[in-house]
Order: structure tokens, then C-alpha cells, then sequence
């Protein structure tokens, strides 16, 4: 058991072309950190030197936006999903 | 022939040959096409430019495209309309209004930048184009796609105006009503972008689209004579339009086209939906998603993709950052159509009013020149001013009926 996470197609190439991994953890950051372990490089894209999600990286829970939730500290269950995207797009 | 170098990463500086692609590999940062300026500068003029068809392509040098274009031909170079009624009511001595309500094919600015994506799009092969979209890019992309011979797909939120339907399935695209707002709509797209091998005009071909919008400052500062005016009012959404704006005006003075871009350009949103605006007040750095709640459906983008440059762009230029309610907004509307005989849609509404505000503030001078953007057409929002205006008279037909009206009408009862 786990959570989905969906990987964009820029950190494809780190989890082995996989658009779909499962990763463990109860909190956002501790998937992100499940995450390096699985699939070493992938936190520096992610995150920033500081740890911080990047501004330009938006994460959502079962759709919703993390911001919107608990940001990094949000509580995860078995069965979630959650998508990165990239928060350039959209608009003009 | 082409003064596009590639592209480049606005965060970490990386470069990126010209492809499909709209993020930073590494970082995520936007990507912005690189330009050749010292070539452009030897050939292009304002004799050059002049000479050419009035529309977005006169100034091809400056959009990023390889070849010769081949979408949205007549796209672009609206009015600017002298607004001397208008400039009255705000207390000021000069107003212009952009008036993109009347841009082809669709009646909104858009229209410039699907014009370059599509030419893109087609450079690059695809054949299936698609777009999410608030209503009006749907709409331009819809239209251009259907004259280009191209597949269309549009994406927008299930609650939208049905001026703004209707304006994209005439044109007969798959169009796909997803329950959810802009953003959740915005969303599923980048998901959908990663496993389609489609051209979205703002994911992955956003950049080269974005820069379409650099042609409202092209525009404007070669109908005021070459020059920039004192102030601009940009309609806020992703905040991507106004970053091209200011960019627009500093190109053109970069090349020498206009000595100096001393503009200040200000954005504008609607209460309801304004995360750059209270970012830009609050003086921090960090802009908070909200939950759009406005009649500006056109600008209801509350993770807004470029507001962090938008932030930039306020500070580089000057300018300043307002939001109005959505009453406001429908007065703004009637006002500019009273003044000065447009029917804009709500965002231009927001422009309108902001403008009002900034005047009414003395942040825009008495004696400054002022240009309000006015990007999309009313006939699309009818829904934002029915039963806000008046009614017709209805009447018999015969003379007596008439006389009988218009008599109630002066005694001030019909």
C-alpha cells in the first residue's frame, strides 16, 4: 500500500519512464523524501535549496492543491493520489 | 527566416532548442524565446513596418515563428480609439482605449496569440491543436483551427457565459465542459498535454504563444506616433499579457523604434479573483491560489501562472495594481459603452474601472496619457449586464402608441 504520485514528463527520465510510481509516507514531505530514496535526484527538482516545494511546482492531494490543504505538512492516506505539475501553464 | 535563437529558462538561465516543450527540464522555470536582436535591429524599421498589412504580422521579426505565417492573417492592429468622452468622466486630459473587442476573427485579443501558436503548431507538425480556456481563446482557437484545416479540442469550465459555448462550437471543435473551475480545468489539461500528442496553444506551445500578446505594445506605441504612453491598464489573469506588454515596449526601445519605455503599465483584476493584486499589496513574494468567485469569468484564473513575473514586471515598469467588484465592473461596462460606443465584455470592465481607480487616486495624472485595454467583446457576457440596463418600450404599432410612450417617457414615468 502507498500512494499514487504522477510524475510529469520532465522527471520521467528519473523513475524510469514511469508517468506513475507508488511512494510511502504520511505527509507530503515525507512522500518527497520516499520519493529521493526510490529515485535518487528527484527532491533537487522538486524542491528548492531550502527543502520548500519550488514556486513553480504545484502539488495536489486527490486533486486539490496542496496550498489549499496543509502545503508540505498535509496528511496523507493509504490510496491517495497525488499529481506534480508544473504551475507554468494555462492562461495568457 | 528565423531570429529565434531557442529557448531559454527565466529561472536557472538553461537553454533549450525550438521545440514543443514549456518548462525547464531541471527547475521548472517558464521558458522565453530567445531573439537575435542585433539581426532584427539591421533590418527593421519603422518605414518596414509601416509599409506592411495592418495586422499582428507587421511585426513578424519580433514573434516567433520560422517561416511565413499562415494562420490568423488579418488578426490584430484594432483601433485605438481617441476617447475623449470617456477622458472627460475620468478627469483627465488623454485616453485611448485598445480596442480588441472587434479583433478577427473572434472579438478578443486572443486572437493574436492563437494566430501565432497555430502558425507554430503547424510548423511543428501537429495536427490535433487544443487549448484550456476561460471562453475566448477556446473560441479564436476553435475558429483559427477550423480555417487552418487543423483537429481542435477546447477545454473549459462547465459555467460558462453561453455567448462564450456557442462562440466555440460553431466553429465545431470537440468541445469539453469540465465540471470545475479554470484552474481544476487547467489542471487536467497538463495531464492530458503529457500524454497527447497534441499542440495546447498555452501548455506546451505557450511560450511562442505568449509572445502574440506583445503585439497590443507594438500597436499602440506605433499608433500614438512611435512613442509609449504615460500609462497602460492590462486586464490580469495568469498576468502573462501584461509581462508581454512591458515587454513589447521595452523591445521596441531596445531597437531603437522608440527612444525610451517610460510607461507604466498597471494591472488590473476583479476583487472576487485577484491573488497578483493582493500579493503586489500585501509586498510579499508569495502569491496564494484562491477560489474565483466573479462575474470577470474571462480573468477567473486563481493559480495564476505568471504572477510572479507579472510582480516583476509591476516593479520594473512602475506601475501599480488594483482590483474593483464585480458592480463596479458592470458600471465600468455601461460607462465605456455611454462614453465612447463600446460594449466590452467584463474584462474589459475590469480594465475600465481600475482605470477610474487609479485616476480617482491621482496615480494617474490629469495631464498623463493613458491607454485602457479593452480585450474582449460584450455581445460574448451578456449575462453580466441583463436586467442591469434598461428595457425596451413596447408598444402598439400606430402612431397614438408611440406619442402615448414617449410622453410617459418625458414625464419621467415609463
Amino acid at each position: 500500500m502507498g500512494v499514487k504520485v504522477r510524475i510529469p514528463t520532465p522527471l520521467q527520465a528519473l523513475t524510469g519512464n514511469n508517468a506513475e510510481v507508488v511512494a510511502a509516507g504520511g505527509t507530503i514531505q515525507e512522500v518527497i523524501d520516499n520519493l529521493e530514496a526510490q529515485y535518487g535526484g528527484l527532491k533537487e527538482r522538486i524542491c528548492d535549496e531550502a527543502g520548500k516545494v519550488r514556486r513553480f511546482v504545484n502539488i495536489y492531494v486527490n486533486e486539490e492543491d496542496i496550498r489549499f490543504l496543509q502545503g508540505e505538512t498535509t496528511p496523507l492516506k493509504d490510496g491517495d493520489e497525488i499529481s506534480i505539475i508544473p504551475a507554468i501553464a494555462g492562461g495568457a | 527566416m528565423s531570429h529565434v535563437k531557442g529557448l531559454k529558462c527565466r529561472e536557472c538561465g538553461r537553454t533549450y532548442a525550438k521545440a514543443p516543450i514549456y518548462v525547464c527540464e531541471f527547475c521548472f522555470g517558464s521558458l522565453e524565446v530567445v531573439y537575435d536582436y542585433a539581426a532584427i535591429g539591421k533590418t527593421l524599421t519603422r518605414e518596414t513596418i509601416a509599409s506592411r498589412p495592418p495586422s499582428i504580422w507587421r511585426y513578424r521579426e519580433l514573434l516567433p515563428i520560422d517561416g511565413d505565417p499562415t494562420v490568423g492573417l488579418y488578426s490584430g492592429f484594432t483601433p485605438l480609439v481617441a476617447a475623449h468622452n470617456l477622458a472627460r468622466e475620468l478627469g483627465l486630459r488623454e485616453v485611448y482605449v485598445k480596442d480588441d473587442a472587434n479583433c478577427h476573427p473572434t472579438l478578443s485579443f486572443k486572437d493574436r496569440v492563437v494566430a501565432v501558436a497555430l502558425t507554430k503548431a503547424k510548423e511543428f507538425g501537429f495536427d490535433t491543436v487544443a487549448c484550456a480556456s476561460t471562453g475566448n481563446l477556446a473560441n479564436s482557437v476553435a475558429a483559427q483551427a477550423a480555417q487552418a484545416g487543423l483537429k481542435r479540442v477546447v477545454f473549459i469550465p462547465a459555467d460558462l457565459e453561453t455567448g462564450k459555448v456557442i462562440g466555440s462550437l460553431i466553429y465545431d471543435p470537440q468541445v469539453v465542459a469540465v465540471e470545475g473551475n479554470y484552474d481544476q480545468v487547467n489542471r487536467l489539461c497538463s495531464e492530458i498535454a503529457s500524454k497527447y500528442n497534441w499542440g495546447f496553444v498555452n501548455i506546451n506551445l505557450r511560450p511562442y504563444y505568449a509572445e502574440g500578446s506583445k503585439t497590443i505594445a507594438f500597436e499602440v506605441a506605433e499608433q500614438l506616433g512611435w512613442r509609449t504612453p504615460d500609462h497602460i491598464v492590462v486586464p490580469a489573469a495568469s498576468g502573462s499579457l501584461s509581462t508581454k506588454v512591458w515587454k513589447g515596449f521595452t523591445e521596441f526601445d531596445k531597437l531603437g523604434l522608440i527612444s525610451g519605455a517610460r510607461v507604466k503599465v498597471h494591472l488590473a483584476q476583479a476583487e472576487g479573483c485577484s491573488p497578483i493584486v493582493q500579493a503586489w499589496k500585501s509586498g510579499r513574494d508569495v502569491i496564494k491560489p484562491v477560489i474565483p468567485k466573479t462575474i470577470a469569468k474571462s480573468l477567473a484564473i486563481g493559480n495564476p501562472a505568471d504572477g510572479y513575473y507579472a510582480i516583476d514586471m509591476l516593479r520594473a515598469s512602475g506601475g501599480d495594481a488594483e482590483a474593483v467588484t464585480d458592480d463596479e465592473i458592470v458600471d465600468a461596462i455601461k460607462l465605456l459603452a455611454r462614453t465612447e460606443g463600446i460594449f466590452t465584455e467584463t474584462a474589459g470592465g475590469v480594465t475600465v474601472a481600475v482605470a477610474r481607480k487609479l485616476a480617482q487616486a491621482g496615480k494617474i495624472g490629469r495631464n498623463e496619457s493613458l491607454v485602457i485595454c479593452v480585450t474582449g467583446n460584450g455581445l460574448k457576457t451578456q449575462e453580466a449586464v441583463a436586467g442591469k440596463i434598461g428595457e425596451p418600450v413596447h408598444i402598439r404599432p400606430n402612431l397614438a402608441a408611440f406619442e402615448e410612450a414617449l410622453e410617459k417617457k418625458t414625464a419621467g414615468v415609463g
